[in-house]
């Protein structure tokens, strides 16, 4: 990538990266995408098992293809490399990407909340599951509860189901009486696929709860059954895989990196969708949870932004107004339940990578103290699962994300002195 | 029906069809936990998307590779903790 000082790079290959990338090559300036998964797609259009890809998205890859943008994939950016220079390491070694602008769509990931039990095996995200599956694990016939919160929960059962999995259990901790305010706006609106999904097409006969949630899981070497709480008291359920996720929370170690102001826990963007620092954009999941339309509407206007079509990307801020509504109605109707923040027992370890343990967190009174005194979130996840856990049960505010922001490779480390020599 | 293609897990031959994950590899193996944290704890992969590092497995002698995103290829010896 040496003649990359007029080329916008795009961060990220899910519905906003490849919707900003494709807009960005379609008017003619040099493009590449860059994404850590080997395929394009993100986790939404994430590819695989039996059920064919929404026509949606096979517009957009099919578009991106023909835009003349370049694709990268398998490569994760590790660090920067001063002013618009990034490092990024892939199987092939280490490489400093420049941009003239860049366009950052990271996508999200699922919350997840620990209770006593969620580090068997087979305790797994929800989304996590399906992602697995995708990959090829085996599913059918396999007894699966799936808990937390969302629309998600909704897709990954209907996606497992059709793969032949047994759903013996679908448990939302949202009170009933918000799930109906939703669906009744959703009747409203373009969102076919959530529609199809309310009305139960392929969850027929599923055991579903509101107001539920599981508070432990058990079992001898791998996960064997999950206790569950719900108005009317508690009650256990086997099964071989507990799919659970709490809603998706922004991926903001790039945009932090980078130094964007994030606020209120999204990346803050102006009209253009450009962040605090100049010609570095940002769309989709980091500036707000509201799936894939909102993503795909933000990742066009600032494809068009980048390449000064500003008239284009005019044309879709009504579009845009409509999805930050949904991105509202989709917090209030998910808000996490108090009760949630009450599972851990004193041994309940929290931070997986370090085993740091429930009771050796709760006297901290910050996260830099927590990391200090416990390795909290030191482990080879950076605290990505814990720190979202600490946020929700401590209301710890994170610091600034430190490099690399994915464990590198001590060669890409030493690499990069080089590279900045160069 | 994809190729089929051998790939060893700690050490035992395993075909497994070609462009599955080596997490579904290794959970295709009859295995849950792959991994062992710091106290000697059983963990199998959770997030399925490259951000938990609870799949992490050696790759033809590449330790600490994630394996929900990692693609098979013939002839690759996987070591999975036990």
């Amino acid at each position: 990538m040496s003649d990359s000082a007029n080329t916008v790079v795009v961060i990220g290959g899910g519905p906003a990266g490849i919707a900003a990338a494709a807009c960005v090559a379609e008017n003619g300036a040099s493009t590449v995408l860059i994404d850590d998964n080997p395929r394009l797609g993100g986790q939404i259009w994430r590819s695989g098992g039996k059920i064919p890809q929404a026509k949606e998205a096979g517009h957009w890859l099919n578009r991106f293809m023909r835009s003349g943008a370049k694709l990268q994939c398998g490569t994760r950016i590790v660090d920067r490399l001063g002013t618009k220079s990034l490092l990024a390491e892939s199987d092939r070694g280490i490489q400093r990407v420049d941009y003239s602008q860049l366009i950052l769509a990271t996508g999200a990931r699922e919350r997840l909340l620990p209770f006593p039990g969620w580090t068997i095996p087979n305790v797994v995200a929800a989304g996590g599951l399906q992602a697995l599956v995708k990959g090829g694990a085996p599913i059918a016939g396999k007894r699966v509860a799936i808990a937390g919160s969302g629309p998600l929960l909704l897709a990954v059962a209907t996606y497992l189901r059709l793969q032949g999995a047994v759903i013996v259990l679908i448990a939302e901790q949202a009170p009933w009486s918000r799930l109906v305010r939703f669906s009744a706006k959703l009747k409203s609106s373009p969102h076919k696929l959530w529609q199809a999904i309310l009305m139960g097409v392929h969850l027929r006969g599923v055991r579903f709860k509101s107001s539920c949630w599981p508070i432990a899981a058990r079992g001898e070497s791998v996960l064997e059954q999950v206790e569950f709480q719900s108005k009317q008291g508690r009650f256990s359920v086997a099964c071989d895989y507990l799919a659970c996720g709490f809603g998706l929370i922004p991926n903001l170690e790039l945009p932090r990196l980078i130094g964007c102001e994030v606020h209120n826990g999204f990346v803050a963007v102006d009209e253009w969708q450009q962040t605090s620092i100049d010609d570095v954009y940002c769309a989709g999941e980091p500036t707000g949870i509201g799936g894939i339309d909102s993503a795909l509407c933000a990742g066009q206007i600032a494809g068009f932004a980048t390449v000064g079509r500003k008239e284009k990307a005019r044309g879709l801020f009504p579009a845009r107004t409509r999805g930050k509504k949904f991105e509202e109605t989709l917090a209030f109707t998910f808000a996490l339940r108090p009760e949630l923040r009450q599972l851990c027992q004193p041994e309940t370890v929290v931070c997986r990578c370090e085993d740091v343990t429930y009771e050796r967190l709760q006297p901290m009174t910050s996260w830099r103290e927590a990391k200090l005194q416990t390795r909290c979130g030191m482990g080879a996840c950076q605290g990505r699962t814990c720190g979202a856990v600490a946020e929700f049960l401590w209301h710890w505010q994170l610091a600034s994300a430190r490099p690399p922001v994915f464990p590198a490779r001590v060669e890409s480390l030493a690499g990069k002195t080089l590279t900045l020599e160069k | 029906m994809p190729n089929l293609i051998q790939v060893t897990i700690n050490g035992q031959a395993v075909t497994v069809p070609g462009g599955i994950t080596v997490a579904a590899a290794v959970l295709l193996s009859g295995k849950s936990g792959i991994h062992r944290s710091p106290s000697g704890a059983l963990r199998g992969p959770v997030c399925g998307m490259g951000v938990c590092f609870e799949c992490r497995v050696t790759v033809n002698g590449r330790a600490h590779v994630r394996s929900c995103l990692t693609t098979c290829e013939a002839g690759m010896e996987i070591s999975a903790d036990e």
